[in-house]
């Protein structure tokens, strides 16, 4: 399998202060890769540094064989093929669903509005919102509008998705819908780096989680023996807090 | 009372022309100050550490910081008067060349209305959640189409009434142009007032309810407006 994405000794500094020192890891294609660890850990800033959201302090990240560190790089085109959830979905609330969806496609000639509108009622049939094309992100549940927000991303045809705590800001009813939608994009073999506090997830649906602390990868490893049998002490006490 | 109302008339064709003149002092001018407005209050809320756009967002302050602390009297002196005094010993300007006072006037709305305009559109713009900023440019839309397209249509939902409290300012504003000899509404009135002084306390009434009728539509056109753009709240 391919180098999806390869991080090269990666810091990041907001100030004097230091989040990310030296971060070095690969994802394979088709990979799905948790992150997990203390809030303040780095985790979120790790992740937005991989379409860029957060200007990069040193070392190289290389998406999709994209130098993103590169200051020549064109990011918006290295972006069009890494879709992001956020924790706070983001919709844009004057659009309806549906043009939530078919906004980035249509407006970076992706495809033509007609095309657009197909794929964006494809989208939503398969997360479950067809029902909803015309409604306003105002009227949705939490977990409506991140299913929302998922199909947005997909609507690009990303080859990589970058899943920021979906599932933090939502009623713990609402959880396990888009968990489903998330497993159902791993099982179709989509790449994705996932930073969640969901141990159930990243165990059941994860090839691999990294356990951060400090602005560092402190313990990675496949899901079972990180998460069942840490070996780090740091590791241990965190997964006996969350556990 | 009756001596106004039935010699009026003769002064009306007078009143329209200088309330054309009013009209289009306000409305070229606040075409003008709405788009210096959007220019200058993006530019400053830009967070490029690009050394050019430091520069400008510093110019943009000045300007901004200029406007607000100085009175629109002295501001209009000083570009009708002041300007082509220092300017025509050495260029031949004169504002004669251009258009004359109108031109001078709608220079310094502009600036004026600009400058508040350029605080209203920042304030808009930053009033709208960085979330939808991160949001449009993680999609790969690039800065211009995120602003024109996601940022400022959510913005303009906030900025609507200061706009159009603004745009009523002006309006009023270009009163003070009579000043500097601009034949508009409040300039007209001065000069039938001196020739019909029996009636000067109505003939400014009579002035005043044209600037009323039209501030006065303008804000209950911004109510229906507000209305119509709250969908998907």
């Amino acid at each position: 399998m391919a180098d999806k994405v390869i991080v090269k000794d990666l810091r990041k500094s907001f100030g004097e202060n230091e989040v990310l020192k030296s971060i070095s890891t690969t994802v394979k294609e088709g990979e799905v890769l948790c992150i997990i660890g203390p809030s303040g850990s780095g985790k979120s800033t790790f992740l937005r540094c991989l379409n860029r959201l957060e200007e990069i302090s040193g070392g190289q990240v290389i998406v999709d064989g994209y130098d993103i560190t590169d200051p020549k790089v064109d990011i918006n085109k290295v972006r069009e093929n890494i879709g992001m959830v956020f924790q706070h979905f983001n919709l844009f609330p004057h659009k309806t669903v549906k043009q939530n969806i078919t906004l980035a496609p249509v407006e970076l000639k992706k495809m033509t509005k007609e095309e657009a509108d197909v794929l964006a009622m494809q989208l939503l049939e398969r997360v479950g919102l067809a029902d909803k094309a015309d409604a306003y992100p105002s009227q949705l549940s939490g977990g409506q509008k991140q299913r929302v927000a998922i199909a947005r991303s997909l609507a690009m045809k990303p080859n990589i998705m970058l899943f920021d705590e979906p599932t933090s800001a939502l009623d713990p009813e609402m959880v396990g819908e888009v968990l489903n939608v998330m497993k159902e994009l791993a099982k179709d073999g989509m790449t994705m780096v996932v930073v969640t506090h969901e141990m159930g997830f990243a165990r059941e649906v994860s090839d691999r989680v990294i356990f951060m602390d400090g602005g560092y990868i402190v313990e990675e490893g496949n899901p079972q023996e990180l998460i069942n049998h840490p070996k780090e002490k740091r590791t241990i006490d965190f997964l006996n807090q969350v556990l | 009372m009756s001596d106004f109302i039935s010699n009026i008339g003769k002064y009306l064709p007078l009143f329209f022309t200088a309330f054309t003149v009013t009209i289009s002092l306000a409305l070229i001018s606040l075409v003008l100050a709405t788009v210096v407005g959007i220019l200058v209050g993006l530019i400053n809320t830009t967070k490029s550490k690009n050394i050019f756009m430091k520069l400008l967002r510093g110019l943009a302050n000045i300007y901004i910081e200029i406007i607000r602390g100085t009175p629109m009297l002295v501001q209009i002196l000083f570009f009708c008067f002041g300007v082509p005094a220092a300017l025509r010993p050495i260029t031949g300007f004169t504002w004669a060349s251009v258009g004359g006072m109108f031109t001078a006037g709608i220079v310094v709305l502009t600036l004026n209305a600009g400058a508040y305009m350029a605080e209203i559109v920042r304030a808009g713009i930053e009033s709208v959640d960085s979330g939808q900023v991160e949001a449009a440019r993680s999609l790969g839309l690039p800065y211009g189409k995120t602003m024109t397209k996601v940022i400022l249509p959510q913005a303009i939902r906030t900025m609507l009434p200061s706009i159009i409290n603004q745009f009523i300012i002006t309006i009023k504003d270009t009163s003070l142009l009579s000043a500097v000899g601009v034949a508009e509404l409040t300039n007209n009135a001065k000069t039938i007032s001196s020739m019909w002084s029996s009636q000067t306390l109505l003939l400014y009434a009579f002035t005043g309810l044209f600037y009323f009728v039209i501030c006065f539509t303008l804000s209950r056109v911004a109510r229906l407006l507000e209305k119509r753009m709250s969908y998907g709240r």
